[in-house]
């Protein structure tokens, strides 16, 4: 009988000792959070045990919390899905930054900036939609099949000082076409003036219908300049202008105000001095070798 | 012959610096007399001015020097700097190379300058510096740019570079059509 309790009680040690019980004790609270199944133990370390035997350490610590953040989720309501326990896990209560970098704001078109600089404020949008008197319904404001759209009036009345092979219709396309043409030039500038530093080289000379004098001057200078050799040799009238002006190199006299000249050069000099920037690696040199104090040995022999 | 512009000055005293730094100053702010800088046919000219005034006479097309010649604008606009500026680099340098006798006659040759042959080298000497190159006993040989800092030198093996050669006094026998 005795050897019977013997035996039953050595067994219940032998377990208990092979299986670690559930029931950790902490001095303080292990900090929880559910949400991204992560523990966060606030205890010190006792450094002499640590010392004394590093992986038993390691791994009895990292049991006992694992253990903690297992009776945690046990507590929480479970359902069972084809034979698997299923926690819903809680909103995480640790911030993790986010991956990526803040996306940066979008490039301001020359109009926004202008308006803000202006403070001009953009008035409530419109509405997507627009009341067509015609048909009598709501019709897209913009776009195909749109409402009140002038270029589909059946009707057009001429103004008085219309020429007479004047088109009213077409030139109501037209000129839509252009409209439509020169947003999307000022949609590619924009884009032109966001990726390369705000500077966008003009367009140029752009035909115009009726131009006036300034614009058929410069129409006139180009066109002039347009040759092999830059305009050069183009012939002028009597008494024309030169427009086609080259840059005339100009330099110092050779012989001028010496002064002058001396305090130029001492002038760039100074300048150079300043713009010299600090070298990282010269000045790390000379940090290692104030280091040992051989501070009067200018020189390294070989 | 013309003075420097202001784009060429810089360009010239950012490579002069490079051997001799702020000690440009002392060429041009000197007790013994008015030195100027000249271009002729793309060379750079140091000259006292009442010589330089003497040679406005002559035509430019005619001229082939006066005074020191520094060194030359390259077609690309960047300087390269004569051995006969020598002269003038050598009283100012910042960093100087001393070379052993057994190396001597190869710098003067046109070879860079090896561990081996190195005698001294100025401290706190950063890579890519321009230093002057003398003999034991001082006298100047030439000049490069050091292709090792002072601490890097330290630890090379003898054969690796140390010195990259710009130019010798060799020069003047070898390449003498060339000098100015």
């Amino acid at each position: 009988m005795a050897d019977l309790v013997e035996s039953i009680l050595r067994e219940e040690a032998e377990k208990e000792s092979k299986y670690k019980t559930i029931f950790v004790e902490k001095d303080a609270d292990v900090e929880i959070d559910e949400g991204n199944l992560l523990a966060c133990d606030p205890n010190p370390i006792d450094v002499k045990l640590f010392k004394s035997n590093k992986d038993d350490f390691i791994n009895n610590l990292a049991r006992d919390n694992t253990q903690l953040l297992f009776n945690q989720l046990w507590m929480l309501p479970v359902e069972r899905v084809d034979n698997t326990v299923l926690a819903k896990l809680p909103k995480a209560k640790t911030l993790i930054p986010r991956e990526k970098r803040l996306p940066k704001p979008r490039p301001e078109t020359k109009w926004e900036k202008f308006a803000k600089a202006k403070g001009i404020h953009k008035k409530k949008g419109k509405d997507k939609m627009a009341w067509d008197e015609q048909h009598k319904e709501f019709r897209p404001r913009y776009g195909y099949n749109r409402a009140n759209d002038d270029t589909k009036d059946w009707l057009i009345e001429m103004k008085s000082n219309a020429a007479d092979d004047e088109d009213p219709f077409e030139k109501r396309i037209t000129e839509r076409k252009e409209r439509r043409a020169k947003n999307e030039l000022q949609r590619l500038r924009n884009i032109a003036r966001s990726q390369y530093g705000g500077k966008v080289p003009g367009v140029g000379l752009t035909p115009v219908e009726k131009p006036n004098k300034d614009q058929l001057g410069r129409a006139l200078v180009l066109a002039k300049k347009s040759t092999a050799s830059l305009g050069k040799f183009t012939e002028r009238l009597p008494k024309e202008k030169n427009t086609v002006k080259g840059k005339k190199r100009k330099f110092e006299p050779c012989v001028g105000d010496m002064k002058k000249e001396k305090d130029k050069q001492l002038r760039i000099l100074k300048t150079l001095s300043h713009a010299v920037p600090i070298n990282v690696a010269k000045a790390a040199s000379h940090f290692m070798s104030q280091e040992p104090d051989e501070r009067y040995v200018f020189y390294t022999k070989f | 012959m013309r003075p420097l512009t202001e784009d060429e000055t810089k360009i010239f005293f950012e490579k002069l610096s490079k051997y001799i730094g702020d000690n440009i100053k002392l060429l041009l702010d000197r007790p013994d007399g008015n030195f100027c800088f000249r271009l002729q046919k793309d060379r750079i000219f140091y000259v006292r001015e009442d010589i330089m005034k003497k040679a406005t006479c002559v035509d430019p097309k005619h001229l082939l020097s006066i005074g020191t010649c520094f060194g030359k604008f390259t077609k690309t606009k960047r300087i390269r700097l004569h051995i006969t500026a020598l002269d003038y680099l050598a009283p100012y340098a910042k960093f100087k190379v001393w070379l052993k006798p057994n190396a001597e006659q190869q710098f003067l040759y046109g070879h860079h300058v090896m561990k081996a042959g190195l005698g001294r080298i100025t401290e706190n000497t950063s890579q890519y510096q321009g230093v002057v190159v003398y003999n034991m006993n001082d006298l100047p040989l030439g000049f490069g740019v050091a292709a090792k800092s002072t601490e890097l030198c330290r630890q090379c093996d003898p054969m690796s570079i140390v010195v990259f050669h710009q130019a010798d006094i060799g020069e003047y026998i070898r390449s003498e059509e060339m000098l100015i």
